[in-house]
């Protein structure tokens, strides 16, 4: 790979106790751009998602997991055994001898149990940065509830925007919240590096999920706390657009969106369709006329989508001006022409799994290219860590490694 | 944090997001509107149901602590402004269709060739260039086309999207986390550079391991329902009905998920509404989604009637005494009465659009160093007095301007 420049995070040091995917997604953007992360991981806690499906070949095994290879692609894996105090101290010097940055999402008072809560690294790493998400924040009468992410789409609201009125809500799919933190929690760690850098200041950012969240399903809380009125979800119907729905095309279970954003696009629509009839149709061409009429345009719609691919809808629609897009599973999602041409999909050689797919990073910069890694295996770096990083001789290194401290 | 630091924030009701985090963090986020008030203002619902320019209610969320300039791009003479802003600013934010800032003599080359350390963000639905490049797009298609709404909604019904749009509060988002990587770069280089968002991809990252089921192992997974399959063709119900609502309950497997169990079925039999095959299971036992169908049947129809009997707050707070994983699905209004949010602050009061106050969501991360700053979204035109004195325009300059229409 050509690298013009120096990968911009070279030289950082992160120490990482994240784990499932809130945690190593918003650390593997240091990865991806050249710092060094030290993958801490522990038999006490074991990852929940190295033993998550999917697993190369569908055989089970600690290093066998796509869901946790995508996310810790690049950094390196150390393994502690944290209920031996040995490597609680050895996990202790790494935060304050050695790294920039310590992060972690488990419940709050975890990292206080094993000594390494922020006051006790501060006092000997004064600029150390230390980034901790939990799921409800730090303090408060729920803050050591046990939880995990997919609950708190229910908590932020996601759950209860999703669905069709007349049905019990259901959820995004899998622990959606984790996958909208990480940016704004790079960010703010980012952030926090900066001002080091200006002031010599560390600090500690105490993130809380369901709150971070909350910025994603903000606008109905507002209407709530101005207004009072209590917004639901609405299948796939927009207040401010209709059309707006997804039809049935030609095939098993194929769809494709498409949406009138105001009245142009309505009337193209229709003509797109071949019904000048209802383009012309005055009682049609208000937004509230179209909202009235709106069952019968969609069965107006889906007769002409049914006979018709989703991306050959989708083509009629875009050419007519109309927004359109063809519903993707996840097989078509390694097909999609902009996926493949933008490299959505990133795929890396693993001795374990062998060849994977992991996904790239949502944008591109034009003067830096990431550096995609494959994700360690458990423990793989372990030797390294103690020995260069930390400087233990070799026969402690043994001796330890004899003795069950590391795994 | 980013106090060092100035924002030019070209972006719509788009890309509003972006902007709003570098904020948060303290950079100068200066937002160039039209004089007839950026898009993202006429958006609905309004402060007390009012509407006008100052009164979204959306513009106030993702306006906070910004400054408002406002300033008509397509005028030569608002333009000039404009470069000379831009020259003194670290980063832009924009959300344009692809090309459309060419056209004006403010793209990416025109704007690196003015100020080459600049950061400009551009945040669109399919980034810069490919097939897609010139589609147009909305948050319902845009779920499509990640791959989002595929996996989202009712096995007989159609793939549904979030009713609360996702797509472009994410790439926003994702905006912010490339400009920061991109600022990294600036540190070691002195060089700007262009950064280029696709909320298509942004939305696919969402998906969790969906991709990579089909990638490894050949299975497309499918909508569920209130649902979660867990092999074998088999569901697990995670959505259930109650007296005023709904609730959340996932029974994950393992010893956290065992010890809830228990605790759950401690707690049916106290009333007597227990299963005995439940209270006999060693729920620790199993991983999640390994419970025998007997089980599994019996879970369903037990905690279906449990719940459904009982309100929301009262089985959330209950459980929470118990330590049972059992969650409200909260509505707006349970939001806003969550006891963790309030004991956290997490609710702030802002000045309100008619000049009373209003209540808003505070900071979305707590610093030890830097306590974020919540100001009220700006007024439209609130600082282009100041925004333009500061980069040399004379008070005479800025009337002229305002008298010509270019400024407000």
């Amino acid at each position: 790979m050509t690298r013009p420049f120096a990968q911009p995070f070279e030289g950082l040091r992160v120490l990482d106790f994240c784990w499932v995917v809130i945690g190593p997604m918003t650390t593997r953007y240091f990865s991806d751009f050249g710092a060094e992360v030290l993958r801490v991981e522990s038999s006490l806690r074991p990852d929940v998602i190295r033993h998550g499906l999917p697993f190369a070949e569908g055989k089970p095994g600690t290093n066998r997991s796509g869901y946790w290879a995508n996310y810790n692609s690049g950094k390196l894996g150390l393994g502690l055994n944290m209920g031996d105090e040995r490597a609680r101290h050895l996990a202790f010097r790494l935060a304050t001898e050695w790294a920039d940055v310590v992060t972690e999402n488990f419940t709050p008072g975890t990292m206080e149990r094993w000594g390494l809560g922020y006051d006790a690294l501060r006092e000997h790493n004064p600029g150390l940065v230390m980034f901790s998400a939990s799921m409800l924040g730090r303090g408060g009468p729920y803050d050591s509830q046990p939880g995990f992410g997919p609950v708190l789409t229910a908590l932020s609201g996601h759950t209860n925007f999703t669905g069709w009125p007349d049905r019990v809500p259901v959820s995004p799919y899998g622990a959606y919240t984790d996958f909208l933190i990480p940016h704004i929690a790079f960010a703010a760690v980012c952030a926090a590096l900066d001002h080091k850098r200006r002031t010599g200041h560390g600090q500690y950012l105490d993130l809380s999920q369901l709150e971070a969240a909350l910025y994603f399903a903000g606008p109905p809380v507002m209407d709530y706390l101005a207004n009072g009125r209590i917004q639901t979800r609405n299948g796939n119907h927009d207040p401010e657009m209709a059309p707006h729905a997804v039809y049935r095309c030609e095939g098993n279970d194929r769809w494709c969106a498409v949406a009138c954003p105001t009245d142009t696009e309505w009337r193209a629509l229709a003509l797109a369709i071949g019904r000048a009839d209802l383009a012309d149709d005055p009682g049609l061409a208000t937004l509230d006329g179209r909202k009235q009429r709106e069952g019968e345009l969609d069965a107006a719609i889906e007769a002409w989508t049914i006979t018709r691919s989703p991306d050959e809808v989708m083509q009629a629609c875009q050419t007519a001006g109309v927004p359109a897009g063809a519903v993707r599973d996840c097989r078509d999602l390694f097909d999609d022409p902009q996926h493949t041409h933008r490299g959505h999909f990133v795929f890396m050689d693993h001795p374990e799994m062998g060849r994977y797919a992991s996904d790239a990073n949502c944008f591109q910069l034009s003067e830096t290219t990431p550096e995609y890694r494959r994700a360690p295996l458990l423990g793989e770096h372990t030797e390294y860590a103690m020995r260069e990083l930390l400087g233990m001789p070799e026969d402690e290194y043994r001796m330890l490694l004899d003795e069950g401290v590391f795994e | 944090m980013l106090s060092p630091y100035r924002v030019i924030d070209l972006a719509d009701d788009r890309g509003i997001f972006c902007g709003r985090v570098l904020a948060d963090l303290g950079a100068e986020v200066i937002k160039i509107e039209p004089p007839t008030g950026d898009p993202a203002r006429r958006i609905g619902p309004f402060h007390h149901d009012r509407p006008g320019i100052e009164g979204s209610l959306f513009w106030q969320l993702y306006a906070a602590n910004k400054k408002s300039a406002a300033l008509d791009v397509e005028s030569d003479a608002a333009r000039e402004a404009l470069r000379r802003l831009i020259a003194s600013a670290d980063f832009l934010v924009e959300s344009f269709r692809p090309g459309y800032l060419d056209g004006l003599g403010l793209g990416y080359d025109d704007i690196h060739a003015l100020n080459p350390a600049l950061i400009y963000v551009s945040i669109t639905p399919f980034g810069q260039d490919g097939p897609y490049r010139d589609f147009a797009a909305t948050d319902l298609t845009g779920s499509a086309l990640s791959g989002f709404a595929y996996l989202t909604g009712d096995p007989d019904r159609p793939p549904l999207r979030v009713s609360v749009p996702q797509f472009w509060t994410l790439g926003g988002a994702a905006g912010a986390a490339g400009a920061m990587t991109a600022h990294a770069h600036r540190l070691n280089t002195g060089r700007g550079q262009r950064v280029d968002v696709s909320c298509q991809q942004a939305l696919t990252r969402t998906l969790s391991h969906a991709p990579q089921f089909w990638e490894m192992n050949e299975i497309i997974l499918k909508r569920s329902g209130p649902f979660r399959p867990i092999g074998d063709g088999r569901n697990l119900r995670v959505n259930f009905e109650c007296a005023d609502g709904y609730v959340n309950y996932i029974q994950p497997g393992g010893a956290t998920g065992g010890r809830g169990m228990t605790a759950l079925c401690e707690w049916m039999d106290e009333h007597g509404e227990g299963h005995p095959l439940l209270t006999n299971t060693d729920f620790g036992a199993y991983g999640f989604g390994q419970l025998p169908d007997d089980v599994l049947d019996a879970m369903s129809e037990t905690l279906e009637a449990f719940f459904r009997s009982r309100t929301k707050r009262y089985l959330s707070e209950e459980a929470i005494r118990r330590r049972v994983l059992l969650f409200p699905v909260n509505d707006p209004a349970d939001v806003c009465s969550y006891p963790q949010l309030a004991a956290r602050g997490f609710f702030r009061e802002t000045e309100a659009p008619d000049g009373g106050t209003m209540t808003t969501l505070g900071p979305w991360v707590k610093s030890s160093e830097r306590p974020l700053q919540l100001r009220r979204a700006p007024r439209l035109g609130e600082h282009t007095e100041e925004v333009l004195t500061g980069v040399g325009f004379s008070p005479d300059e800025v009337a002229d301007l305002r008298a010509s229409g270019a400024a407000l």
